[in-house]
């Protein structure tokens, strides 16, 4: 039952996430994203990682990919652009793909990562959540203070590259009540043009 | 697992460059770009301060944080070496940034979380920790190359680095899970420590290694992983360039002898043939590219392709003495890349880039002592007695004719002669050919002096290499 359900939501996985590079439209993209994430945390939760699961759809469905879509909704992404050169390198880019995977395949298939070579792990009978948070601020304290530096860092970055205080787009009232209709409008007085070719009425 | 607390000592150099960085980025957010010259000093005191904390604990050293973290002497010099380095790199690129109107906060505030993301790196010995100094520090990388907004050439190569280092990132943690997968273990000596006593399957580390050692070469700009090097080089502003070239290096030296050397030291017949063909595909390329370069940036982008081939030799060559020949290559390398960029930056001024090969025309006549100092930082790239380069070229392929492998060693010799064509054709530009205009220098004199030291140095590491060589002998033995 349980490998069942794990090639079930296997295939789901692989399927949504071939669809994510495959499909024209970005937001149908970004929503096979969605159903990637949704099984994987499946995944992790026959797995027993109870707690990866809930945060990978607390964060990455509710919050990441929520904005991802906002984003993509607003760019005017131009996908003929995106496709030009496809497929010209389509035939290298294939040969290069296949005999990686040919190559994966052949090292990570069921001789050397199958059931009965790597032993499963036991289950701890304690809670996934406590352990992970005992973990980190305990074994892994250094790396998770550099992950929160990162994120620092990641925030200083993005407002370096979009903020530009003299390009600011500010909306100041006061001038906005001051206007007047002639500033505004301009009426513009011009003869009418006669058709180039000659044909028909002007 | 039992929880033992950590020495946290060690780490002291990182915690007060942590402390400053978030100093200097309040003092940024509250001030804006006015009080930029505070800020300026308040980045080189801080590095000076990293840098006299680290001497003062050289010495005593261990893992701690759990063996994420190592202090040993590799790790010391190599953090004495980034924070040096980078305060010239701020020194030389103040007047050229303020001139471009470059001359921002974020830029110490990236600057600063950049030498953090080296220092972590430099001291991890724990997969996680590498690869989260390496993201820190390519982060503030990507961001800074990409700082010039309206330069549609600094955007691209910053667009450019983002997507292919994103990529490499990405092949360095997969060969990280896999290396994982076999010998269920993350950290550097754990790792070491399960190939030298267990029955591991020998194939799949091999795979694993295929990617490290993609990732690492990446980071390096080995060939073929070279693409993004020369437009990032050309596109970003010089002074960010000197900024990528320079300390990135040392750091990407620690991660590739921490995994490579330190981690896999046993498999070292696996990853041998790996880097033997990233160093002669890097010698060759770098050097026959750069022959066709007129512009002086991307020349230099080429020829660090080739100087990252000769490190590597000393890598591969696998015994102590090449070790000891890849580190002095490293630190002469960093030496020579802040002169020769350096010297684009004192050269350049408001309005003009002197980063055509053309616009060294008649430095000779122009400026005597500069064109000499360019002259000295040629001769040294190239190899010619009696400059620190060369004695850096002689260690690697000594290290390299001492385990065997006279064919590469030949390749190496035969290009870095064809190497010497371009960087010669320099000098002839500076002193054979007559100048057209004869314009001033508009760098601060300060500047010009840390530069003329900073070749002299190169000069007297080239008459004396003797210390630096033993020093870095007794790091690895």
């Amino acid at each position: 039952m349980e490998k069942l359900l794990f090639y079930f939501f296997a295939g789901i996985l692989l399927f949504a996430a071939t669809m994510v590079i495959t499909v024209r439209n970005p937001v149908r993209a970004a929503l096979f994203l969605v159903l990637a994430f949704f099984t994987s945390a499946a995944i992790w939760l026959m797995l027993e990682a109870e707690f990866l699961a809930i945060s990978l759809v607390l964060v990455y469905v509710g919050a990441v990919l929520v904005l991802f879509l906002f984003v993509v909704m607003m760019l005017d992404i131009d996908t003929s652009a995106l496709k030009e050169g496809f497929t010209r390198y389509l035939p290298l880019g294939l040969l290069v793909a296949v005999l990686i995977v040919l190559e994966l395949i052949a090292v990570l298939g069921a001789a050397n990562f199958g059931l009965d070579q790597v032993p499963v792990p036991e289950g701890s009978d304690e809670s996934n959540t406590k352990t992970l948070g005992r973990l980190l601020y305990t074994v892994y304290v250094y790396p998770f203070e550099i992950a929160s530096v990162i994120l620092t860092v990641a925030i200083v970055a993005a407002i370096t590259l979009t903020l530009r205080p003299n390009k600011r787009k500010t909306q100041d009232p006061a001038e906005q009540v001051k206007v007047r209709s002639k500033d505004r409008v301009r009426l513009v007085k011009m003869a009418s043009e006669k058709r180039q070719d000659g044909k028909g009425k002007p | 697992m039992a929880f033992e607390v950590p020495n946290m000592l060690f780490a002291l150099p990182e915690m007060l460059m942590l402390a400053m960085c978030c100093i200097v980025l309040l003092v940024v957010a509250f001030t804006g770009n006015r009080q930029i010259n505070l800020v300026h000093a308040l980045s080189q005191l801080s590095l000076l301060i990293t840098f006299l904390t680290v001497f003062w604990m050289m010495g005593e050293g261990g893992l701690t944080f759990s063996e994420t973290y190592i202090k040993d002497p590799l790790s010391d010099i190599l953090k004495l070496a980034i924070c040096l380095v980078n305060m010239l790199v701020l020194s030389y690129s103040y007047s050229y940034l303020q001139a471009r109107k470059l001359l921002q906060g974020e830029f110490y505030v990236l600057a600063l979380f950049a030498t953090l993301g080296m220092l972590v790196m430099v001291s991890a010995h724990h997969f996680l920790t590498l690869y989260l100094g390496l993201e820190l520090m390519s982060l503030c990388l990507y961001a800074m190359v990409a700082m010039q907004r309206d330069s549609f050439a600094a955007t691209e190569a910053g667009m450019k680095y983002f997507i292919l280092g994103a990529l490499a990132s990405g092949m360095l943690l997969y060969g990280m899970s896999i290396i994982y997968g076999v010998t269920g273990e993350l950290g550097i000596q754990a790792i070491a420590v399960a190939l030298d006593t267990e029955e591991l399957n020998q194939t799949v580390l091999s795979l694993g290694i295929v990617f490290l050692v993609i990732g690492i070469g990446f980071k390096f700009g080995a060939v073929p992983f070279h693409m993004w090097l020369p437009d990032v080089y050309q596109g970003a502003p010089t002074a960010i360039t000197l900024f990528v070239a320079s300390a990135p290096k040392i750091a990407a030296f620690a991660l590739l002898i921490r995994i490579l050397t330190e981690g896999m030291g046993d498999m070292l017949s696996v990853w041998r043939d790996m880097l033997i063909m990233l160093a002669v595909l890097s010698i060759i390329l770098g050097n026959l590219l750069a022959i066709a370069q007129s512009n002086l940036k991307r020349m230099l982008a080429y020829s660090t392709i080739s100087h990252v081939g000769f490190l590597l030799l000393g890598v591969l060559a696998g015994t102590q003495a090449g070790y000891a020949a890849a580190l002095f290559y490293t630190l002469v390398y960093a030496l020579m890349t802040l002169g020769s960029f350096g010297m684009i930056l004192l050269l350049s001024r408001e309005g003009f880039e002197a980063e055509e090969i053309e616009d060294f025309k008649g430095l000779g006549q122009r400026h005597p002592w500069h064109a000499l100092m360019m002259l000295l930082l040629m001769f040294s790239m190239a190899g010619i007695p009696p400059l620190a380069g060369f004695y850096a070229k002689l260690g690697v392929i000594k290290s390299v004719v001492d385990v065997n492998l006279l064919a590469v060693a030949i390749v190496a010799v035969v290009m870095s002669v064809i190497g010497a064509y371009y960087y010669l054709r320099v000098v002839k530009v500076m002193f054979f050919d007559t100048a057209t205009d004869k314009p001033h220098i508009a760098a601060t004199t300060s500047m010009q002096y840390l530069l003329s030291g900073n070749v002299l140095a190169v000069l007297l590491l080239g008459l004396f290499p003797g210390s630096l060589f033993a020093l870095c002998s007794r790091i690895f033995s």
